[in-house]
């Protein structure tokens, strides 16, 4: 049963990412982007990173997904122009993904160690206190310096976004 | 029971598509869309190496990875609107110039 959620949550996780790269219009890229992290909010709760799952939904779903299509909406950024590729890419690229894809396919599921660990639903259960209690004893200073690394961006985003008047 | 190696290969594959899409896009804010991919391949790794391990530190580290995806975002989305006001394009190509 375990499985066939983790495959119907994958799927829809890769068909998002997939359909991210396709797309022509700025818009719909943004919308499959916030499928894949609905998605994945899902396959963390899979994991039992609830707090993970929970802050997934809210930050990136919901504050950062926002804020591109605001962005998108406000610059009105249709349909994105056509490059020409270059040959070499085409010639070369394409195989080597291939080629590479599958080998990195192969290793991770030839791998015995990385095979045989079979992870049960909630196998590491991680609720909001107690890594809210490890957030504010073992990672204090992270978790301080991170606040004033917010408030930087913030002024930054403000003196950048601003209409100059000279 | 769930294989690691599954959740593995989905992490891999989202950071394959945001690289691809890094490099492949023409439009400045579906770059910074790749890299929020990419962002959330690593991010999966993260858990799924946590629940291997059996310490929470994994999802700390998410967190903090999430907080500064957030402020990058504030600030490189300013900085798109900065060039789109200045250049009246967000193809990559034409941005070309340090200095108008």
């Amino acid at each position: 049963m375990a499985q066939y959620l983790f495959l119907f949550f994958a799927a829809i996780c890769a068909g998002g990412a997939v359909n991210l790269l396709i797309q022509r219009k700025t818009i719909n890229s943004a919308l499959s982007l916030i499928v894949v992290m609905g998605s994945l909010a899902l396959i963390y709760l899979l994991l039992g990173a609830e707090f993970v799952a929970v802050i997934q939904v809210i930050i990136y779903a919901g504050a950062i997904m926002v804020l591109f299509v605001f962005v998108i909406m406000l610059l009105n950024a249709g349909e994105e122009e056509q490059a020409k590729g270059s040959r070499v890419a085409k010639i070369v690229g394409i195989p080597g993904l291939f080629i590479g894809g599958i080998i990195g396919i192969w290793v991770l599921l030839q791998h015995a160690p990385l095979q045989k660990t079979m992870i049960p639903i909630g196998a590491l259960y991680g609720p909001a206190d107690q890594v809210g209690m490890m957030l504010f004893t073992k990672y204090l200073l992270a978790f301080e310096v991170t606040s004033v690394l917010v408030l930087i961006a913030i002024m930054g985003a403000v003196v950048l976004a601003r209409r100059s008047h000279s | 029971m769930i294989p690691i190696s599954w959740y593995l290969l989905l992490s891999a594959f989202l950071f394959a598509c945001g690289v691809t899409g890094f490099l492949t896009k023409r439009n400045l804010i579906t770059l910074f869309m790749s890299i929020e991919l990419m962002l959330n391949g690593v991010n999966l790794s993260f858990i799924t190496f946590a629940t291997r391990l059996g310490t929470l530190d994994g999802h700390i580290f998410v967190f903090f990875v999430m907080v500064v995806a957030a402020a990058e975002a504030a600030v490189g989305l300013a900085i798109i609107i900065s060039v789109y006001r200045t250049r009246e394009t967000l193809n990559v190509d034409r941005v070309n110039l340090l200095k108008l």
